[in-house]
């Protein structure tokens, strides 16, 4: 009989792996009877769903972030550093 | 600018040259860099790296993909190298952030039984969760709340989607090992949203 702590281990690493079939029959007994379970399972998907959105948040907040000029002149001479340098 | 530099490389490379790599693009992948790494001088030297490796590997573009994308190919594995360091950094630095097996972030979850604790609150629909933008930001907030090793490693999974196998050879740990890290990381902000966003919202309790 799986413990919460099992099936919350099972219900992550899900995310990870195929799970095997003993595997998910412990766990799909052991859902149907703990609530506590089945609402980690759906927080996991929110989770899951929200870092997803969360790249595309961060990539409109910061449109107009960039090299400063400083940074691109220190990479132009890091860059023409690597251009002298005999190539194999 | 010199001229020498410029018409030794243009032309003769489907790929271009630096400097022009450097001016279309340098921006665009300071950004992605920026926005994994989130630090100035860490995203700088990711871009720089990127340029200098591409430079070195320019025979190699044959034109298939864009220039961008061959660029963000290899700036992504700077960034990974970058997490790399970190992670080694933190690992000798706080060998009690090494995943163990006894795990006292497990203990406040759950019982000596097994059992939750507290029973689960129900968060609700993720489409309706979702929709409350302000659910993001507490996420956010609790990415930056975790242990510094548990959060790249997860925003690293979650993010820059690199599967399992890929992170582990990346980082030398062994898939157990990260499992086992990615497990805690859901659990702390598991634990941290509920305390933050979810009593913001009235629904605790």
């Amino acid at each position: 009989m799986l413990t919460c702590k099992d099936a919350s281990h099972l219900l992550s690493e899900g995310q990870e792996r195929p799970l095997g079939l003993q595997e998910r029959w412990g766990l799909r007994l052991h859902l149907w009877m703990c609530v506590s379970c089945r609402r980690f399972e759906r927080q996991l998907a929110v989770i899951r769903q929200a870092m997803r959105s969360l790249r595309g948040r961060a990539e409109a907040e910061a449109p107009d972030a960039g090299l400063t000029p400083e940074a691109r002149e220190r990479i132009r001479r890091a860059l023409a550093e690597g251009c002298a340098q005999p190539r194999d | 600018m010199e001229e020498t530099t410029l018409n030794k490389s243009i032309g003769d490379q489907a790929a271009g040259s630096p400097e022009t790599w450097l001016d279309q693009h340098g921006s665009a992948l300071y950004r992605y860099a920026l926005l994994h790494l989130r630090d100035p001088h860490k995203a700088e030297d990711a871009v720089q790296e990127t340029l200098l490796a591409a430079l070195g590997a320019r025979d190699r573009f044959y034109g298939g993909a864009s220039v961008r994308t061959w660029l963000v190919g290899i700036l992504k594995h700077k960034v990974m190298d970058q997490f790399r360091r970190q992670v080694r950094e933190v690992q000798l630095e706080d060998p009690d952030d090494v995943a163990e097996a006894d795990d006292p972030a497990d203990e406040t979850d759950f019982a000596p039984s097994g059992q939750w604790r507290n029973k689960l609150t129900d968060w609700g629909n993720p489409e309706d969760t979702l929709e409350r933008g302000e659910f993001i930001a507490f996420l956010q907030r609790c990415l930056d709340a975790l242990p510094q090793r548990l959060g790249q490693l997860f925003w690293l999974r979650e993010v820059l989607y690199e599967d399992s196998a890929t992170i582990c050879k990346h980082l030398a740990i062994s898939p157990s090992n990260l499992w086992t890290m990615l497990y805690r990381a859901r659990l702390g902000l598991r634990r941290c949203l509920d305390s933050t966003w979810l009593k913001g919202i009235g629904h605790a309790g």
